[in-house]
C-alpha cells in the first residue's frame, strides 16, 4: 500500500531511548523535532469543527464521551460528602434515564482518594487521583513521591500527575524526564497521566516537545491541562498532542492516550474533539483507555444532549442533578 | 493504516430547497431578464448527471444587444457617476451576497458539484468581500497611485471559468465597475446559475440598467464578446490554450487585454518543514475544489531525505478525506464538474501509470451515477513525465524530489506556467530567498491557496498577465 | 409638548443626554449637567458636563479596548464602520432634526449634512483595508534583506470635536482615527453636544467593541487639558479648540511625546485627504536576511 514507513521521530525505539541518554542528547532531540506552525494548525483544528455530527452518530458521540468523562472535583473546600455524591453521579449519571452509560474515572486530591475508593468499590469506574504536589507542582521531588505513594496507596487506579513547568521552560528537559520516570515507578500499577499544563507551555512548539517527552519517559496518557489556569484545552493544543500521541504509536507500536481536562464545557466542544481523535490519531483512539475529558459540567450537558436527541426537545437544568 | 472509522458520520445533508432553484433561467441585458436567442441548454448537476434547470443561451443578436446597453449604460449614467455613489452600489451587492449567502452557496454546489462546505465557507464569503474591497476602492483612485485623475476604459467583455463560478464573476465585476466601466459578462457555459442569480442580486440592488450584462452562452458567444468591436477591454479566466486564441484575437486592435490562465504549480517542502501543517497544506492545495484550481499545488516538490516521512503522512492523512454528495457538509471531496473533465483527468493519469510512475489512492467508494475520481497521488514521478508537465486540473498529485534550494528552484520554474508556489520550511531567510527566485506571481509561504480581495493574484508566463485583487487590481481597468 | 397638528396632544418622554464609556452610558461621575440651547437660544436639553474623572475612565475604557479593536482585520473594521453608516442611514430623519435644533439653518441643509455624514463614514469604511497598501511599502533597500513598513495604530487618541460642526464634523475627525485601528476619547462640542450623543447610541448597535469610541460632553476648556497631559494617551487631535487655547496644551502634549494634530482650517463638505490617516499610525519596518 505505502511507501516504508519512516517514523517521525526519525529512528526506531532504540533511537528513541538514545535520545533520553542525558539532559544535553535530550535537549538537541526535541529541539529538533519538526516544528508547528501555529496558523496552519489552529486552521487545521477549524476545519475539523465544521464536521455535522447527527442523529446515530450524534448519539454515539455524546455516549462515547458520557464514557471518556473524568469526573473531577479539585476544589480546597472538598469533603467526603462532596465526594461521595460525585461517586454516585459518575456511576449513575442520569437517575432518569438507565441507558446512560457510567463515567471512566471520578478524579480527586489524594487526601479523598479513600473516601472515592469505597464508594466507587465495584463499580468499573476509576478512582483517578492528583499528584506531585498538584496544581503548581513547585515541591522537592521527596514531597511529590509521597504525595503519589499515599495516593496510590489509598487505592487510586490512576495517578494524574504534573510536569515541572519551570524547568521546562529553563531547558532542563532531563529533570523534567527523570521525574516522570520516578513517578511512573511509584505508581506501580496505577496508571499515569502527565499533565503538561499547556497553558503555562505558551506555544504549539512547546506543547510538542513537552508531549514527546512525557511519552518518551513513560506516561500512559499525556494530559493538557489541571483546569486551574487558563487557557487550557484548546483544539490547536489538542491537534498537537494527538498528533504526537500517533506518531509514537508509529515509531514505537505503543498505543498512549491522551486526555483534555479545563474549560470543556459544552457537548458540541466534545464531540468536535472526538472527531479530532478520529481523524488525526485514529480510530484505536477511541475509547476510554486512551482518550478522556477532565471536566465536571460537561456531564450535564452531555446528559442534556441525550435528552434531547430521545424526547425531541430541549430540556433544562431541572432534568439532571447536582453532583 | 487506518481503516474506516467506527465513529461514522451520519448524513448531514444542507438542504437543496435552499438553492430556490427555478425550472429555467435566461439572459440578463439591460436590467431584464429573458430568453437568449439561442439553444436552450440543461445545465446538470455534476454529482448526479441530472438536469438542474433549462437556459436559454445567448445567440444571435444577443451579443450586440449587451455591448450596446453596456456602451448606452458607461455613456449616459456610470462613467461620470461620482465615485462615492459607485461605492454605494457595491456596497449593497456586497451586503446583499452576504443576505442571500446560504442560498447561493447551495447553488453553486449543485451546479458545480464542489463541497457545500467550500462553497459555504471560501466562494461566498469571498465573493462578498470582493465586492466590499473594490467598493471602498471607487470614490479613492486618486490615491491608488494611477495619477490623479484615472479614468475608465469603457466596456468590458469578461469570460469566467467553472471552477469558481460565483468567484470569478465577483473578482472580474466588482473591480471593474468601481472604476466605472460597464460589463458584459459570460460565465462557463456548465454553471451559469450563480452568475444569473447575481445578476438578480444586482438588479434588485437597484444598478442602473445595461451597467452589468450576464449572457450565458458557450464558446462562440466567449468568440463574439471578444470580436466585438464595441467592447474596449477584455478579461478572461481559463486555458492557457483558450487564452492564447484570445491573445492572437484582439492583435492589431487597441483592446485592453488581462489573462489568468493555468498552472501547475510546485509546492516544495523542505527537510524542516513543519511537517503536520506541511501536509496539510499539500492535501489543500491539490484536493481543494477537487484540484480545480489553476493555482493548484499539483506537482509536490520534496527533499529526498523527507520524502518517505511526508509521503506516509501524507497518505495517512488522505484516508481520512470523505468523497460524495456536495450537499452533505461532511463531505471533503465533491464531484468532477463534467464528462469531458473527467475524461481528461483519466486520460492523463492513465499516462502516468504508463510512464512508470506510481499511483496511489486510499480506499474510497466512487458514487454510481455522476461524475467522480478520487484523490489520487503519483510517486517517482520525473520531471519530463505529462503528469508533472500538463496541467489535469483535477485531484491529482504529481511527487517529484529534490536535493538543494537551488534545485528545488530550478525544477520549479522549469515550466511554461508561473502562477503560483508553495514553500514550506521554517527557516525565514530561505522563504523570502525561495521567494525571490520562484517565477511565479503568487508564492505561498507555509500555507496554501489563501485568497484574500486585497491580495494582487495572477501569473508570470503562460499562466497569463495582469493581476486581480488590491490596489494591483485596479490597473486593468483604467485607461493609460 | 402639544403635537403641531392641533390633533390631541400626548406628552413626550424627553431624552436624557449622557456620557458613553466603554459601551454603556453613565452620567458624570461628578453628577453636572449644563444646559444645551438650539440656535435661536431656547433650551433643548441638559447634557452631562464631564469632569476630569470622567475623561480618566474614558481613556481606561480606551486603552482596554484598544488591542481587540488594533488586532481585528482591517476588513473586519471596514464592516463594523459601514454598519455604522447603515445605522445611521436608518435614522436619518431623527439626526437631521437634531442637526438643525442645534445649528439653525433649513431643513434640507441639515439632511444634506447628514447625508454627508453617511457617506463620509462610508468612505472611511472602505480605507480600513486600502490604507496600509497606501502608506505601507516594500523598501528596495540595498542588501539581501527583505525590508517592509506597515503602519500601526499608535493607540488611544484624544479628540476634541469641532465646535460648530456638529455631526458632520464630529464623523470627520472620529472616523479616520477608527479606520486606522485606534480607539478614541473624543469631546463633542460644546454648544451643540446633541447629534454626537445620539451617534454614540448608534455606535453601540453597530457591533463596535464596548470603548473602542467613548463620547464626553462639556466644557472643552476643562476636559482638554486632561486629555492633553493624560500620559496614557498616545495622540491629540486639537480641532474643537481655539486656535489662542492650543499652545497650552501642545505645551502639556510634550510631556509623554504625543502625536498632536492641528488642523489647517477644513471645510468638512470636501473630500478629505490622508492627513488625519497618517495621522494616527506608526510605521513599522521590519528587516529580515533572504538567503537559503
Amino acid at each position: 500500500m505505502s511507501i516504508a514507513l519512516s517514523s517521525p521521530f526519525g529512528g526506531d525505539v532504540a533511537a528513541l531511548q538514545e535520545a533520553t541518554r542525558d539532559e544535553t542528547t535530550l535537549r538537541r532531540f526535541l529541539h529538533g523535532l519538526p516544528g508547528v506552525d501555529q496558523v496552519g494548525a489552529e486552521a487545521r483544528a477549524a476545519a475539523l469543527a465544521t464536521r455535522s455530527i447527527k442523529t446515530a452518530s450524534k448519539a454515539w458521540a455524546l455516549d462515547a464521551a458520557v464514557r471518556m468523562v473524568d469526573l473531577t472535583t479539585l476544589e480546597g473546600a472538598d469533603t467526603p460528602g462532596k465526594v461521595r455524591s460525585l461517586c454516585a453521579k459518575a456511576m449513575r449519571p442520569d437517575p432518569s434515564d438507565a441507558t446512560t452509560p457510567a463515567v471512566a474515572a471520578v478524579c480527586v486530591y489524594p487526601d479523598l482518594v479513600g473516601v472515592a475508593a469505597e464508594a466507587l468499590r465495584g463499580s468499573g469506574v476509576k478512582v483517578a487521583s492528583v499528584a506531585t504536589a498538584f496544581p503548581s507542582g513547585r515541591a522537592s521531588l521527596g514531597v511529590k513521591l509521597t504525595d503519589v505513594r499515599e495516593a496510590v496507596a489509598a487505592g487510586a487506579d490512576e495517578i494524574d500527575m504534573v510536569i515541572d513547568r519551570g524547568a521546562f521552560l529553563a531547558g532542563r528537559y532531563g529533570l523534567v524526564h527523570d521525574e516522570i520516570v520516578a513517578v511512573r515507578e511509584a505508581c506501580g500499577s496505577a496508571h499515569l497521566k502527565v499533565i503538561l499544563e499547556t497553558g503555562e507551555l505558551a506555544t504549539l512548539d512547546n506543547v510538542r516537545r513537552a508531549s514527546v517527552l512525557a511519552l518518551l519517559a513513560g506516561g500512559d496518557f499525556i494530559k493538557t491541562s489541571t483546569g486551574k489556569v487558563s487557557p487550557a484545552a484548546t483544539p490547536p493544543v489538542a491537534l498537537v498532542m494527538l498528533q504526537a500521541v500517533r506518531d509514537f504509536a508509529d515509531a514505537t507500536g505503543e498505543v498512549r492516550g491522551v486526555k483534555l481536562a479545563g474549560g470543556i464545557r459544552a457537548s458540541k466542544e466534545a464531540i468536535r474533539y472526538l472527531v479530532m481523535v478520529s481523524e488525526v490519531a485514529g480510530p484505536r483512539w477511541l475509547d476510554a483507555d486512551h482518550f478522556r475529558f477532565g471536566a465536571s459540567s460537561l456531564l450535564n450537558d452531555l446528559l442534556l444532549q441525550r435528552h434531547k436527541l430521545a424526547r425531541g426537545s430541549y430540556d433544562g437544568p431541572d432534568y439532571v442533578t447536582l453532583d | 493504516m487506518a481503516a474506516a472509522p467506527p465513529f461514522e458520520y451520519a448524513p448531514a445533508p444542507e438542504a437543496r430547497e435552499t438553492a430556490r432553484l427555478r425550472s429555467s433561467y435566461g439572459i440578463f441585458v439591460g436590467g431584464e431578464f429573458r430568453a437568449g436567442a439561442g439553444e436552450t441548454v440543461p445545465t446538470i448537476d455534476p454529482s448526479t448527471a441530472e438536469p438542474l434547470a433549462d437556459v436559454a443561451e445567448a445567440g444571435d443578436g444577443d451579443v450586440d444587444a449587451a455591448v450596446a446597453s453596456a456602451r448606452s449604460a458607461y455613456e449616459s449614467v456610470w462613467r461620470d457617476l461620482p465615485g462615492r455613489e459607485r461605492a454605494k452600489y457595491l456596497f449593497r451587492i456586497a451586503r446583499a451576497i452576504q443576505e442571500r449567502a446560504r442560498e447561493l452557496a447551495v447553488l453553486e454546489s449543485l451546479d458545480n458539484g464542489k463541497p457545500i462546505r467550500e462553497s459555504r465557507d471560501v466562494d461566498v464569503p469571498l465573493a462578498a468581500a470582493h465586492f466590499f474591497y473594490y467598493a471602498g476602492w471607487a470614490d479613492k483612485l486618486a490615491h491608488a497611485g494611477y495619477g490623479p485623475a484615472p479614468r475608465p476604459i469603457g466596456v468590458a467583455g469578461q469570460i469566467i471559468p467553472w471552477n469558481f463560478p460565483l468567484l470569478m464573476a465577483a473578482w472580474k465585476i466588482a473591480p471593474a465597475l468601481a472604476t466605472g466601466n460597464t460589463v458584459v459578462l459570460k460565465p462557463a457555459e456548465t454553471t451559469p446559475l450563480t452568475a444569473l442569480t447575481l445578476a438578480e442580486i444586482i438588479a434588485e440592488c437597484d444598478l442602473p440598467p445595461g451597467v452589468v450584462n450576464i449572457i450565458a452562452g458557450g464558446p462562440a458567444i466567449g468568440q463574439a464578446l471578444v470580436e466585438h468591436e464595441g467592447v474596449d477591454k477584455i478579461a478572461f479566466t481559463g486555458s492557457t490554450e483558450v487564452g492564447k486564441l484570445i491573445q492572437r484575437s484582439v492583435a492589431g486592435t487597441d483592446k485592453r487585454l488581462s489573462l489568468e490562465l493555468g498552472g501547475k504549480a510546485a509546492n516544495i517542502v523542505f527537510d524542516d518543514a513543519p511537517l503536520d501543517q506541511a501536509v496539510e497544506g499539500i492535501v489543500n492545495g491539490i484536493f481543494f475544489n477537487q484540484g480545480h484550481v489553476c493555482c493548484a499545488g499539483s506537482r509536490l516538490l520534496v527533499q529526498e531525505s523527507v520524502v518517505e516521512e511526508v509521503i506516509a503522512k501524507l497518505q495517512d492523512r488522505m484516508t481520512t478525506l470523505r468523497l460524495g454528495d456536495p450537499l452533505d457538509k461532511n463531505t471533503d471531496i465533491g464531484a468532477i464538474n463534467s464528462a469531458e473533465q473527467l475524461a481528461r483527468i483519466r486520460e492523463l493519469s492513465d499516462a502516468g501509470e504508463a510512464e512508470g510512475a506510481q499511483r496511489w489512492s486510499p480506499p474510497c467508494e466512487l458514487p454510481a451515477r455522476g461524475f467522480w475520481f478520487p484523490p489520487t497521488i503519483f510517486t517517482g514521478v520525473s520531471a519530463s513525465h505529462r503528469i508533472a508537465r500538463e496541467e489535469i486540473f483535477g485531484p491529482v498529485l504529481s511527487v517529484l524530489t529534490f536535493r538543494t534550494p537551488q534545485e528545488a528552484v530550478d525544477k520549479a520554474n522549469n515550466t511554461p506556467y508561473g502562477l503560483s508556489a508553495g514553500i514550506w520550511t521554517e527557516k525565514g531567510s530561505r522563504i523570502l530567498w525561495m521567494a525571490r527566485q520562484l517565477r511565479a506571481g503568487v508564492v505561498w509561504a507555509n500555507t496554501f491557496n489563501r485568497f484574500d480581495p486585497a491580495s494582487p493574484f495572477g501569473g508570470y508566463k503562460e499562466s497569463g498577465y495582469g493581476r486581480e485583487g488590491g490596489r494591483h487590481g485596479l490597473e486593468a481597468y483604467l485607461a493609460r | 409638548m402639544p403635537a403641531e397638528d392641533g390633533s390631541e396632544s400626548r406628552l413626550r418622554v424627553r431624552k436624557t443626554y449622557k456620557l458613553a464609556i466603554g459601551g454603556a452610558f453613565p452620567r458624570s461621575e461628578s453628577g453636572r449637567s449644563y444646559p444645551v440651547e438650539d440656535s435661536s437660544g431656547a433650551l433643548l436639553a441638559q447634557a452631562a458636563q464631564a469632569s476630569r474623572k470622567d475623561v480618566r475612565d474614558a481613556v481606561v475604557a480606551a486603552r482596554k479596548a484598544f488591542p481587540g479593536w488594533a488586532a481585528a482585520t482591517a476588513y473586519n473594521r471596514g464592516q463594523v464602520i459601514y454598519r455604522v453608516a447603515e445605522m445611521l442611514e436608518g435614522r436619518r430623519e431623527q439626526f437631521a432634526s437634531e442637526v438643525a435644533a442645534a445649528e439653525g439653518g433649513t431643513a434640507d441643509a441639515a439632511l444634506r449634512s447628514v447625508d454627508d455624514s453617511i457617506d463620509r463614514i462610508v468612505w472611511y469604511a472602505g480605507w480600513a483595508d486600502k490604507f496600509a497598501q497606501v502608506a505601507g511599502s516594500a523598501n528596495p533597500i540595498a542588501g539581501p534583506y527583505f525590508n517592509f513598513s506597515v503602519p500601526e495604530p499608535t493607540g488611544v487618541v484624544a479628540i476634541l470635536a469641532p465646535q460648530e460642526s456638529s455631526l458632520l464634523g464630529f464623523v470627520s475627525v472620529l472616523a479616520p482615527v477608527l479606520c486606522t485601528g485606534n480607539t478614541a476619547v473624543i469631546v463633542a462640542s460644546e454648544r451643540r453636544p446633541l447629534p454626537a450623543v445620539s451617534l454614540s447610541e448608534v455606535l453601540a448597535t453597530s457591533d463596535l467593541p464596548g470603548g473602542v469610541v467613548n463620547v464626553l460632553t462639556g466644557f472643552t476648556s476643562e476636559l482638554a487639558p486632561w486629555l492633553a497631559s493624560h500620559r496614557d494617551v498616545n495622540a491629540i487631535d486639537l480641532t474643537g479648540v481655539a486656535a489662542g487655547d492650543r499652545a497650552d496644551l501642545q505645551r502639556a502634549a510634550a510631556d509623554n511625546v504625543k502625536r498632536v494634530y492641528i488642523p489647517a482650517g477644513e471645510d468638512w463638505t470636501d473630500e478629505p485627504g490622508t492627513a488625519r490617516l497618517t495621522a494616527f499610525v506608526e510605521t513599522k519596518t521590519v528587516w529580515h536576511p533572504i538567503g537559503v
